[in-house]
């Protein structure tokens, strides 16, 4: 903390204070919060990545989804397509299961929730943090945050493939519990996306003249609004990406029986 | 002691101080900036409202002939109209020039400079910026400094080379060599140490003097500094019986008693009850405005909407007349609970268009007094604003009766005359800034040779006194008592036997501050800050009352009591206030207001000149109408 | 309605110094620089605190209040219990001059190294036109009162005295997106965002924003969007093949 530099070395020094903080409130709340629920989605997806029971007709858990192997079962495939062939014997859930889970991982805010909770790189606002030295996202690995775009558009294509799961099963079983909640879901995930930073810089955050391109500014104020909300919609959508997949898998395992399941 | 040399030193570095050494180094000269507070800070922040610049991008009718007009009728005919028509003319350039250097104003549908509303201005005229339009201005001016100071980096590899901040460093006297200005001794308030400037030229800037009030919207820097300096270097001041007090001040909580309510909450609606619930300020519109202002709420209300049919709300009234109905309305006991009146905007619009077009008024009710204007109203009174009254200068040049002075902003008189309307105050800092910091490096162009500066010792011992004095008063005391007698008896209503009595207070509270003692070491101590500033203010406050007691009538920002009259013989005369020889206290004479100029005289009509000038002046008028 | 409260103010010059307790009477709508300013006109006169419009405009007032850093004219008494001791210590991340008050030159420094507004050579002034929807953006960052909390609270340097040289801070970062947004500028300032001014140090952990008196959206709505500009300029292939081709045919 001190200076070589100074040119009165008095000067130069910062009030000595030798604790790390001198909050006074449940400052440790939050990211203890934010690391249990990470944590839950991370175990949850682990385990879901290995259990086997995600197709039951017409619903295919979200985890799994789109089911692009030739070990799915032929209603699950996704347009009915299995370009892995039976050379490809891991949990068709991996093939995929890049692209969501890199988009949350680059995401702004997961990566704030996560270098908060996970790395204490700030475990919280004015307090210290535990490490020696710091480079941020100046160079690798972190740099590679920077991709997170390409993560937007691939988590496009897997929203666009959860609503047409969705409306598949909407079409087959309309008034099935299960279809419900797929549509919540996919609705979730789907504003999740559009709400990505990434997403308003290429509607219009990028242009430094909105008038010349009023659609694309209106676009920009939608995603703005929605952006607003990203934290809350990350939240929202982790769980009900869970619970969708839970179900889905509950169903198929035969547990969850009712009629309208 | 660290000394340093430069062609001009700015004091100040608010609006006016930093387009002064702006200017100064845009001519080629060595500037140096000394302010009280960091660098960005200065009290220019406060102001709200806007610039008044008569570009007439909202309505094409106005330009500078019109706010000439404006600006003479708010101060009473009291105004240098020579300053009065260079600042209307300058305006629009002056503004012009900021967008260049980065400033964001708002905008109107074509894309210009949007302008609004504000009370005396008869068009839509000050460009703005939501309402913090003085935090732009500063930020503004601060960008542009640092701009010449990379430009400055590039040629010569010093950044400060031409122009340089001494921030939170203070002046405590101008330095003289015979009868010129030679430099400036001041104190780094961080370290104490002193600090000398040798300097030909002094531009002050240093705004008001609000701190000799309680109830003040002014912040600690206005302590007086430049009016001080320059009675003490031997200038004059002129108006100093002309305050601000403007209208809609926060009254409660008592810790932000004073801060103010910008103007824009009436101009954008907002209506002034008291606790009748009765929209008071119909009852006050005095008969040189009875032919502007609407006479009933329906036509007030209509004028939000359609402003070339119909006349204008007395609430937009110029802040003279609102502030003293406002005080009247609180005497006769129809006050609002916390001693104020209610200013209602929450019923008037919507909430959605309060925090867009008033966000940090929204957010200053909020976080200071827990009150959300959107749903309920505020409640105002007077507060101690601006002072009209200022260093007696040259209108095209900005120089004082001393070679060497410059003044301009608050700390210079006459642009505003008896009273200054809201808006032309950011367009003055900008005009007659600039025309300091030119006249400034004219002035050092023309001189044979550099002063050398005298009487540095004395300067700095003066300062240093009340840190080697033990056990004597407390400076906050006497601060306190100043600023109560100043508020109780030279406020908003005067009358001479308080006036008189202020005067013997002052006397004594002189011979306390000669025996003021501040503890404790000289790093950064506010006790001893307060002490040296205690000098200024004891000046100032005494020029006010002294010129407050001798001018008998009311006109602007003075009222008596005693005599509630605007009187044409008074108009001539200007009250020059200057030092006596031992600095003991201030004397006071009488200068004549010299007439008029035939081709601005002539932009007035007679009917309306009849009600400020004596006989013999309006034979002059007839005689240069019938000229032209 | 007064009440008694207990205050620990840390004091102390050049870096020396200690907490130092304080009884001082408390009236009804007062916030935490009356206190101390109460402090000075009784206690301790010669407590340093800088202030100057004490109605949160002018960003100089900046301390930290309890461990969290706040403007101290904008702290309501009624924020806290009567009870409570109320500890004010200067910003940490600044070198300390004197009690409350910092030694804030590093953020001089570091606004001077950005720069200015470039606006082509050919527009005069009274000539732009510029559209509300597009200034706004760069309005919003323009709300900044330079209180340097954002700075200060930023773990980047608050932690890592070392990244001051390489770190320009949320607040210039914030100038840099403004002046980047501005319909008018001229220079190009993505690639010395990134290269120059240390952008790629912000982990967006959002305590700028946190802090920020003006409720300024400084990384939602500057850092990140400028973290996406540089994106565009220098980490994204697609962009780059785009404007190759682009400029080859135009």
């Amino acid at each position: 903390m001190t200076q070589t530099t100074a040119e009165s070395p008095v000067r130069k020094q910062r009030a000595q204070l030798r604790v790390r903080t001198l909050r006074t409130d449940r400052w440790w709340l939050a990211p203890a919060l934010t690391f249990a629920g990470l944590m839950s989605f991370l175990i949850y997806g682990f385990w879901a990545i290995f259990d086997k029971s995600y197709f039951v007709d017409p619903y295919i858990a979200p985890f799994s989804s789109p089911c692009l192997a030739t070990s799915c079962p032929p209603g699950a495939r996704f347009l009915g397509l299995a370009p892995f062939g039976d050379w490809y014997g891991l949990p068709p859930g991996l093939l995929i299961l890049g692209l969501p889970g890199g988009f949350r991982l680059t995401c702004y805010y997961y990566r704030k929730s996560y270098y908060r909770s996970f790395w204490l790189s700030p475990p919280a606002c004015a307090v210290a943090e535990p490490h020696g030295k710091y480079t941020g996202e100046s160079r690798l690995p972190l740099i590679l945050q920077n991709i997170h775009r390409y993560f937007f558009y691939g988590a496009l294509v897997i929203g666009a493939i959860l609503t047409y799961d969705a409306i598949l099963a909407l079409v087959h079983k309309p008034g099935g519990l299960g279809t419900w909640i797929l549509i919540a879901n996919a609705v979730l995930i789907m504003t999740y996306t559009l709400s990505c930073h990434s997403c308003r810089h290429i509607t219009a955050g990028r242009l430094n003249h909105f008038s010349r391109h009023p659609l694309r500014y209106r676009a920009w104020t939608f995603v703005s609004k929605l952006n607003a909300k990203h934290q809350p919609l990350a939240w929202a959508s982790m769980f009900s990406v869970m619970i969708a997949d839970l179900y889905v898998r509950l169903v198929a395992k035969g547990v969850i029986t009712f009629p309208f399941a | 002691m660290e000394r340093h040399e430069y062609d001009v030193v700015v004091i100040g570095a608010g609006g006016a101080g930093l387009r002064a050494a702006i200017e100064a180094r845009q001519q080629g000269k060595r500037t140096a900036i000394v302010c009280k507070s960091l660098f960005g800070k200065a009290h220019t922040v406060m102001a709200e409202g806007g610039a008044a610049a008569a570009m007439g991008n909202v309505n094409s009718d106005d330009n500078w002939m019109v706010h000439f007009r404006d600006t003479m009728r708010g101060g009473k005919f009291l105004n240098n109209w020579r300053m009065a028509e260079l600042h209307a003319k300058e305006a629009p350039d002056r503004v012009w020039e900021l967008e260049a250097w980065g400033a964001l104003f708002d905008r109107t549908k074509d894309g210009k400079i949007s302008q609004r509303n504000f009370g005396g201005h008869e068009y839509p005229r000050l460009a703005h910026v939501g309402d913090r339009t003085g935090l732009e201005l500063i930020r503004t001016l601060q960008q542009r400094v640092v701009a010449l100071q990379q430009e400055d980096e590039k040629l010569h590899g010093d950044p400060e080379a031409y122009i340089k901040v001494f921030a939170e460093c203070t002046v405590t006297r101008l330095l003289k060599d015979g009868d010129a200005i030679a430099g400036a001794l001041g104190y780094w308030r961080e370290t104490g140490d002193f600090i000398v400037f040798d300097a030909p030229a002094v531009v002050l800037a240093t705004g008001g003097i609000g701190k000799s009030y309680v109830v003040t919207s002014n912040s600690w820097e206005y302590t007086g500094d430049g009016h001080a300096l320059a009675l003490l270097a031997g200038a004059k001041l002129i108006n100093m019986e002309f305050i601000q007090f403007h209208p809609t001040g926060m009254v409660w909580p008592p810790s932000v008693r004073g801060i103010l309510v910008t103007e824009s909450v009436r101009g954008d609606g907002g209506v002034l009850r008291n606790s009748e619930g009765r929209r008071f300020m119909f009852d006050y519109i005095p008969d040189v405005f009875k032919d502007k202002y609407a006479t009933t709420e329906e036509e007030a209300d209509r004028w939000y909407d359609d402003q070339a049919n119909n006349r204008r709300p007395p609430e937009l009234l110029p802040r003279d007349e609102v502030a003293r109905a406002i005080n009247a309305e609180v005497k006769a006991g129809r006050g609002s609970p916390q001693g104020g009146v209610f200013l209602d905007v929450s019923t008037r619009l919507p909430a959605a268009e309060i925090t867009r077009r008033l966000p940090s008024m929204h957010h200053q009710f909020k976080e200071l007094a827990d009150v959300d204007i959107t749903r309920e109203p505020m409640q105002v009174g007077p507060t101690c604003h601006y002072i009209m009254g200022g260093v007696e200068v040259d209108a095209d040049t900005g120089a004082a009766s001393v070679p060497g002075l410059f003044a301009a902003g608050e700390v210079s008189g006459g642009m505003h005359g008896s009273n200054r309307l809201g808006g032309n105050s950011l367009s003055d800092l900008l005009v007659f800034g600039r025309r300091a910091g030119a006249g400034a490096a004219a002035y050092v162009d023309g001189l044979p040779k550099r002063p050398t500066v005298t009487g540095v010792e004395e300067a700095r011992a003066e300062a240093i006194l009340p840190l080697e004095r033990t056990g004597g008063e407390n400076p906050y005391e006497v601060h306190h008592e100043l600023q109560r007698t100043m508020n109780d008896l030279v406020g908003i209503i005067r009358k001479a036997e308080e006036i008189r009595e202020a005067l013997e207070v002052i006397e004594k509270l002189k011979e306390r501050a000669k025996n003021t003692a501040a503890a404790g070491s000289r790093i950064y101590n506010p006790g001893w800050h307060l002490a040296i500033d205690l000098r200024n203010m004891l000046i100032v406050s005494e020029a006010v009352a002294k010129a407050a007691l001798l001018r008998e009538e009311s006109r602007g920002g003075h009222t008596r009591d005693d005599y509630p009259g605007m009187s044409p013989e008074w108009r001539r005369k200007l009250l020059l206030v200057s030092l006596t020889p031992d600095e003991s206290g201030v004397r006071i004479e009488e200068k004549v207001q010299p007439s008029m100029r035939g081709d601005l005289i002539s932009l007035f009509e007679r009917s309306e000149l009849e009600k400020y000038l004596t006989e013999d002046e309006l034979a002059e008028y007839d005689a240069a109408v019938k000229e032209s | 309605m007064g009440y008694k409260a207990k205050f620990r103010i840390w004091r102390g010059e050049g870096g020396e110094g200690r907490l130092e307790d304080f009884t001082v009477e408390v009236n009804e709508g007062e916030v935490v620089l009356d206190v101390i300013h109460r402090l000075q006109a009784t206690q301790a006169p010669d407590l340093a605190v800088r202030w100057n419009c004490k109605a949160g405009k002018c960003g100089s007032c900046s301390m930290e209040i309890n461990g969290r850093p706040r403007l101290g004219c904008m702290t309501r008494m009624s924020t806290f219990e009567e009870t409570e001791t109320i500890t004010v210590t200067p910003m940490r991340t600044f070198p300390v001059i004197k009690d409350l008050v910092t030694d804030v030159s590093f953020n001089y420094q570091k606004a001077r190294e950005i720069p200015s507004f470039t606006p082509p050579s050919d527009v005069k002034p009274g000539e732009y036109r510029m559209q509300q929807v597009d200034v706004e953006r760069s309005q919003e960052f323009r709300k900044c009162i330079e209180c340097f909390m954002c700075q200060n609270v930023c773990h980047v340097i608050r932690d890592h005295e070392e990244n001051k040289q390489a770190f320009a801070g949320p607040r210039f970062l914030m100038r840099i997106a403004e002046l980047d947004m501005h319909p008018y500028d001229v220079l190009e300032r993505k690639e010395s965002a990134q290269e120059d001014h240390g952008l790629g140090y912000c982990n967006i952990t959002k305590c700028c924003t946190e802090v920020c008196p003006e409720h300024i959206k400084i990384t939602d709505n500057a850092l990140i969007p400028m973290k996406e500009r540089v994106v565009d300029r220098k980490y994204d292939p697609l962009v780059w093949l785009g404007s190759k081709i682009f400029k080859r045919s135009s």
